[in-house]
């Protein structure tokens, strides 16, 4: 009785908030009713005992997915005048794709139906025969043994998507200030600082003038990058003074 | 007489308590007020002890005027806090700006939930406790980018997406960490991840994934040299800096019980949770929810320490850090302590 209420509590929250994602004005409200939504069907996986599975969905797509979602999102400038200008244009089509997507839905229902038999719970793991197992274990023994190859080749699908993402949004711009870390590591005390004992009534001036830092932006900067031409330039001298007022 | 008619009674208490629906309701609500209580007055003192530790490594005396020594701070802050007014800024999105710091909190509590606090000792012993753990902490992201955008505030913005950005990719080696953990337990149970350390923590065989972890929970909670999201110098206050009062204080408290939180994560991980350091006789003697204490007060305490010693990271060498350094060290050592098990057979099998 309490698990039915339960799930009915969870199917509901889960439609009325993917109802919402479309319904939703505000883009970023769209994206909050779609983790509303991944956090309930995570509910109803728990319900089925699918525990795993559950917190498998909260982590990937709350934790990282719909994070990123969100960021993107955020980000737009949304002027919902304009939003709403091509609305009568653009219906029919969006009608079309709708239909279309509904009708298959509409098949794909109707010609599903559950198959008669249960299937055999899986039990025994690979040190315990016959045991009761969890489902992280059955997942894992299918997984790695049955399915190995699909397993691998969604792996690699991966990789190449991501070195895809990678290689479209890598951009070596010359505008930003980068610097190679391991050279700036490399700075000591020494070359940045200076310590002087000056007598009562002396500035720096009468010891001829600060002494700059004999390794600074331009030396530690990656070449290529803002203000620092492409071609490695021939090494500074090491000490560099400024004028000052010395004798 | 008596005791068989107490028996009885206990036996109708046990009744009550496990068979029925309402003492069901109401021994979890009473579990979760055993484990929230003692948290909350924790956060309470952890910001005294903050400001007291802090204090002795500047050599200045920190709070000392209300109460002895100045225990009575924390309330005297809580105090402040709750009689100031909660101002929301026009065009903010009231219900999200009010709703972040909301979540911040409730999260930072709900992940104990899972937390073993002695054999088996756990509001919900459940056997992906590890996975919870995880995913509430990946959510604790939400609050900080919610309350970014909400105030709309360009400063609260940046420090929002700054967080978005840090969190996420300090979550990536947390996993790969957690992964390399659980190759050498063979269970997603948080009890029987201390029960794997009955004869050797993990802190030991596995040292840089501890350092690491570490260093990873400081980037998690925003805390110092990581504090990039509320950056001061540049960012006024991040992404609180439209906060106020009682909301204020949530994100607050948010924090310091997401830093126990992380605190006991390292301890449950490699600092063997309620185990004692040895299993011989004087040490045996003192409770498992005593030793978990005492070590999250230490990564507590290191926690502060850092804070107190270490300047700001700059945002493109934290980045660097996480993407870089991190994320391959931390992925080859799990290759090679799936490939030292195997090869020695000591990979747990089927244990659950």
């Amino acid at each position: 009785m309490m698990i039915q209420l339960v799930f009915y509590v969870f199917a509901a929250v889960l439609i009325a908030s993917s109802a919402m994602v479309i319904f939703a004005k505000n883009p970023v409200h769209s994206v909050l009713f779609l983790i509303l939504g991944f956090f309930n069907a995570a509910g109803l996986f728990l319900l089925a005992g699918a525990e795993f599975l559950a917190m498998i969905l909260v982590i990937v797509y709350v934790g990282a997915v719909a994070v990123l979602f969100l960021f993107v999102v955020m980000m737009l400038d949304i002027d919902f005048a304009r939003m709403r200008e091509g609305l009568q244009r653009y219906a029919p089509l969006g009608a079309a794709v709708g239909g279309v997507l509904f009708a298959e839905l509409a098949m794909a229902a109707a010609h599903w139906a559950s198959s008669p038999v249960m299937p055999e719970p899986i039990t025994g793991g690979l040190g315990q025969p016959g045991g009761p197992m969890t489902n992280t274990a059955a997942l894992g023994t299918l997984l790695y043994t049955h399915y190995i190859l699909l397993f691998q080749a969604c792996g690699l699908v991966l990789l190449v998507a991501m070195i895809g993402a990678i290689t479209l949004t890598l951009r070596e711009k010359p505008t930003g200030r980068r610097q190679v870390i391991g050279k700036q590591h490399e700075r000591m005390r020494a070359d940045t600082l200076e310590m002087l004992t000056l007598p009562l009534g002396f500035g720096i001036d009468a010891n001829g003038g600060f002494l700059r830092p004999a390794k600074g932006y331009y030396d530690t900067a990656v070449p290529g990058s803002y203000g620092v031409p492409a071609a490695p330039e021939p090494p500074r001298e090491e000490v560099r003074k400024v004028d000052g007022d010395a004798p | 007489m008596l005791r068989t008619r107490l028996w009885r009674r206990s036996s109708d208490v046990e009744q009550f308590f496990f068979h029925t629906t309402t003492g069901h309701v109401i021994l979890l609500v009473l579990e979760a007020l055993a484990i929230l209580v003692p948290l909350l007055i924790a956060v309470a003192y952890l910001t005294l002890m903050e400001r007291k530790v802090m204090a002795a490594m500047q050599m200045r005396r920190g709070p000392n005027v209300n109460g002895l020594f100045g225990v009575l701070q924390a309330f005297a802050d809580a105090i402040k806090m709750m009689t100031k007014e909660t101002i929301i800024p026009s065009g903010a999105n009231r219900f999200l700006f009010l709703l972040a710091p909301f979540l911040t909190f409730s999260l930072a509590m709900l992940a104990w939930a899972v937390i073993p606090t002695g054999d088996g000792l756990a509001v919900a012993n459940i056997n992906v406790g590890i996975l919870y753990l995880l995913a509430i902490s990946s959510l604790g992201v939400y609050g900080i980018l919610i309350a970014g955008w909400a105030s709309n505030s360009k400063y609260a913005f940046l420090g929002g997406l700054r967080s978005a950005a840090q969190m996420v990719s300090y979550e990536v080696s947390i996993g790969l960490v957690i992964v390399s953990v659980l190759l050498a337990v063979g269970s997603l149970n948080l009890n029987d991840i201390i029960l794997a350390q009955r004869h050797v923590w993990f802190c030991v065989p596995m040292f840089p994934m501890f350092i690491i972890f570490f260093i990873s929970a400081l980037a998690e909670t925003n805390r110092a040299p990581f504090d990039l999201p509320e950056g001061e110098s540049e960012l006024v206050a991040g992404f609180f800096v439209e906060y106020s009062s009682l909301s204020f204080g949530l994100f607050f408290l948010g924090e310091y019980a997401n830093m126990i939180l992380m605190s006991g994560m390292v301890s449950i991980l490699f600092l063997g949770g309620w185990l004692p350091p040895l299993g011989i006789a004087p040490l045996t003697w003192i409770p498992g929810p005593i030793w978990l204490i005492a070590k999250i007060l230490f990564c507590l305490f290191v926690f502060i320490w850092v804070r107190a010693t270490f300047p700001r990271y700059r945002y493109d060498q934290l980045m660097r850090l996480g993407w870089k350094v991190f994320l391959p060290f931390s992925l080859l050592w799990m290759i090679a302590t799936a490939g030292f098990l195997l090869a020695t057979g000591n990979l747990p099998q089927g244990v659950s």
